[in-house]
């Protein structure tokens, strides 16, 4: 199944292809493909609509650069759009208020409310210096107030102690009292999941948001919701001033529509993304890292424009071809392969231009080394065309042969060899699945790359 | 259309109450929600068979989250099937959707069999917050009605006190909870097994943490949980269960690949049906991996699991 954009467009790009405007006729197909891929993607058919009609205005009578082709041009039409759509950056905590200022959370059942407001009660404290107060209103689900106090614990925060038996207002009122009479700098008010169709539920937190009055009320939602988002933030936007939206399991590999829905529905910002279970997984939002990823293309803009800069583009369309075509990728393509990274900064800079969420792994890695591809360029020169058209040529003598060619040991050859070999499933995954399999196929490809 | 499982529900704020019945209870809140996506459809199932309706049906099952490669193969079935018959009112298709429904989901519809094995273990895997604890806690009341005796194990020694969860599940039951201080999943899981045994228990189910597919290093410890587990017991783990949250959208397809892959999974259960998420990606996964659902979730009570039945779930989500 093709759940790549980049990959879907590809073959649309082509009857785009020579053309020197983008025009109803010439976007139709691409933009059925756009359509598919943002529903593949979770993203809401309602949200999609808006979004595809947004596009189609946007697009038509763009005139293309003469250094892109029609497809790109195009593809970045869709990514600008979406980026825009997705909202303002680093939209902070607001705590501008007579202290204690209160952060609310709300959200579905298991969205991470307790473990969000455990990553906040870390931020404030450690980054902001704030004196921070945790409070649990959740008397509903087993050892959901332990959860917090945990938390709590494991980081220096303070905590409320709530208990079953009680009633969520009072212990936040109480909490609230508490939080004022030790000049607290923070109160973040942990709450019971709740479903947007439990009305009694929903009024319960109403009430807890007047008891209350947060500076911040935070709808929190996992990064794998479908396509019910639209209906639970709607419901939940209109029951609470929601004030911002924390995305979940953004660790995962969904690709998070949900968050697109939502803020769409809500028209709030997404003020922080979960990466992670453990306190340190919280991160600032970036709306062109989230376009990408919805799209499925990584920060393909940055990578369309180094290629530009970079790469003969009649050498990366051959080989963009073969590796379409699942086959044939030989050692020439990996050494034109490793010229051309040279050529883009080498792998680091390659990396930087890709989602942390799929480079995260690697960031923690020093073994990468750029000084190795040169190695291997060595090794390659050694062989014979016919050899790197065919590995299964490389016998023992042949290999001893290219070893004292390129001056390295033969186990270098092997290593080299059974790396063409990760590279070669690579591209099958890149063919198949874009760019986010192949990062991910990267990682184990890494520690061998010394 | 595709209001399944809709309704207003039984606040959980609510003292819980005896089940009255839970398809009553679906039923009475399907209504609202039926009404509401009716109007959505513009009487999906009036005016004439033309490709605008194909089309408005198509999107009715993509909001349903069936995902459109799986809405788009049913559809094409349903157009091939009203042309064979010579069907051209909205009204006659009715039956044949519902009947490609159930024939793509009634293979699924396959009871959990606790029996075979003294104690017959059973393993709950599943990503973070999927209700696989919560559905521990139902199913040990459910199969205790059944004359089982059960005994759970804790073994999410990661998450923040989520062993006291499990425990409270266990003390509602009143049924033994084997916990450890230290020790790895792997460890309280073998643990539990032992006593079992030892105590002449029926049915093991054990908890674990739950686990995103991409988070490679933890895919790896629930092999080695279940790895351990058929040292502990040859013939076990009897059932790998893998518990999905309706609410999720495609993804859950890749879940279930990842979770099948390295596990061999024996029966998906469904939870928060209850929400107004449709869980229609089940749709998808039935053509793709036809694992057994065994049950569905319907609420955070516990009566609130049922066994999934494909004949009234297509009722409710056509009806
Ligand atoms: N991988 C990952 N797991 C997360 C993230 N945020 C939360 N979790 C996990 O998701 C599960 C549910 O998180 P909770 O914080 O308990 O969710 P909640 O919304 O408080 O749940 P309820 O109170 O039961 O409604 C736990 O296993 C968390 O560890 C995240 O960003 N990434
Ligand atoms: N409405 C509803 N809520 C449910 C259902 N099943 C579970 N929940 C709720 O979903 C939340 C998460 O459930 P848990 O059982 O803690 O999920 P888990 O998979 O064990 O979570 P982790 O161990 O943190 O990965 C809790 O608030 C449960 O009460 C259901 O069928 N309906
Ligand atoms: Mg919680
Ligand atoms: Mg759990």
């Amino acid at each position: 199944m093709l759940d790549n954009l980049t990959e879907r467009l590809s073959g649309v790009i082509k009857t785009l292809r020579g053309q020197a405007r983008l025009s109803e006729s010439n976007i139709q197909d691409a933009l059925r493909e756009v359509r598919l891929a943002l529903l593949e993607a979770d993203v809401a058919l309602p949200v999609v609509k808006d979004f595809i009609q947004e596009v189609r205005e946007q697009a038509l009578g763009q005139a293309v650069l003469s250094s892109l082709t029609p497809g790109q041009a195009f593809i970045g039409v869709v990514h600008q759009s979406l980026t825009k759509l997705m909202g303002e950056q680093g939209a902070g905590l607001n705590l501008a208020t007579q202290p204690p200022a209160v952060i609310l959370m709300a959200g579905l059942q298991g969205s991470g409310k307790t473990t969000s407001s455990g990553k906040l009660a870390k931020l404030l404290k450690e980054q902001l210096k704030k004196k921070v107060l945790l409070v649990s209103c959740d008397v509903y689900r087993p050892a959901a107030i332990e959860q917090l106090h945990v938390l709590a614990q494991s980081l220096g925060v303070d905590w409320f102690p709530s208990e079953a038996g009680q009633v969520p207002e009072s212990i936040a009122a109480a909490a609230l009292d508490h939080a004022r009479r030790h000049f607290y700098d923070v109160l973040i008010v942990d709450t019971a999941g709740r479903l947007a169709i439990d009305e009694e539920m929903m009024r319960e937190i109403q009430q807890l948001h007047r008891t209350l009055n947060p500076v911040e009320t935070l709808f929190v939602v996992d990064a794998m919701q479908g396509q019910d988002a639209v209906n639970t933030a709607r419901a939940f936007g209109e029951a609470l001033p929601l004030t911002g939206v924390i995305l979940t399991k953004l660790d995962g590999d969904a690709r998070g529509g949900a968050a697109l829905s939502v803020r769409h529905v809500t028209g709030k910002p997404v003020k922080f993304i979960g990466v992670g279970e453990k306190l340190t997984g919280l991160e600032p939002f970036h709306p062109e890292r989230m376009a990408s990823r919805i799209l499925g293309m990584g920060d393909v803009l940055s990578l369309i424009e180094e290629a530009h800069r970079t790469v003969d583009r009649a050498e990366a369309e051959k080989l963009a071809h073969k590796i379409k075509k699942g086959q044939g990728f030989d050692l020439e393509d990996f050494k034109a392969q490793i010229a051309q990274m040279k050529k883009a900064g080498g792998l680091g800079a390659m990396m930087d231009k890709l989602p942390s969420q799929l480079t995260r792994g690697l960031q923690s890695n020093p073994s990468v080394d750029d000084r190795s591809l040169a190695r291997i360029e060595g090794i390659i020169n050694s062989m014979t065309p016919a050899e790197r058209r065919n590995p299964e040529l490389l016998k023992a003598s042949r290999k001893r042969r290219i070893a004292a060619g390129a001056g390295v040991q033969v186990q270098e050859v092997n290593r080299l060899l059974s790396q063409f070999e990760q590279m070669q499933k690579m591209m099958k995954m890149l063919s198949r699945g874009g760019l986010g399999k192949m990062m991910r196929g990267m990682k184990g490809l890494m520690p061998g790359l010394q | 259309m595709f209001g399944f499982f809709k309704k207003s529900p039984v606040s959980k704020a609510a003292a819980p109450e005896v089940s009255a019945g839970w398809m009553a209870r679906l039923r009475s809140g399907l209504r609202s929600s039926r009404q509401k996506l009716q109007q959505g459809l513009g009487g999906l199932f009036g005016g004439r068979l033309d490709d605008a309706w194909f089309e408005t049906l198509e999107e009715a099952l993509i909001s349903a989250d069936v995902g459109s490669k799986a809405s788009a193969a049913l559809i094409a079935e349903l157009k091939q099937e009203a042309r064979h018959q010579h069907i051209d009112k909205p009204e006659d298709l009715k039956p044949l959707l519902k009947k490609a429904l159930v024939h793509l989901l009634a293979p699924l519809e396959c009871p959990l069999a606790s029996n075979e094995h003294r104690p017959h273990i059973i393993l709950f895997v599943g990503v973070n917050g999927a209700g696989k604890t919560t559905t521990i806690g139902k199913l040990a009341q459910h199969l205790m009605q059944q004359g089982h005796s059960v005994l759970l194990a804790a073994g999410d020694t990661f998450r923040a006190a989520a062993v006291a969860q499990l425990a409270a599940w266990g003390q509602r039951n009143n049924v033994p909870v084997i916990t450890q201080e230290k020790g790895d999943s792997a460890a309280v899981i073998f643990d539990a097994i032992q006593a079992a045994r030892a105590r002449g228990i029926d049915v093991v189910l054990a908890d674990t943490a739950g686990r995103l597919p991409t988070q490679l290093h933890l895919m790896e410890e629930i092999r080695k949980v279940k790895r351990v587990v058929t040292k502990a017991d040859a013939t076990a783990p009897h059932e790998i269960l893998l518990v999905l949250d309706a609410n999720t959208g495609q993804n859950a397809l890749a879940q279930v690949r990842a979770f099948d892959d390295a596990l061999g999974l024996t029966g998906l259960i469904v939870t928060k049906l209850d929400g107004t998420a449709r869980g229609g990606v089940v749709a998808a996964i039935a053509g793709e991996r036809p694992i057994p659902i065994r049950f569905i979730g319907v609420g955070e009570a516990l009566e609130d699991l049922h066994p999934f039945n494909a004949s009234e779930f297509v009722d409710a989500l056509i009806e």
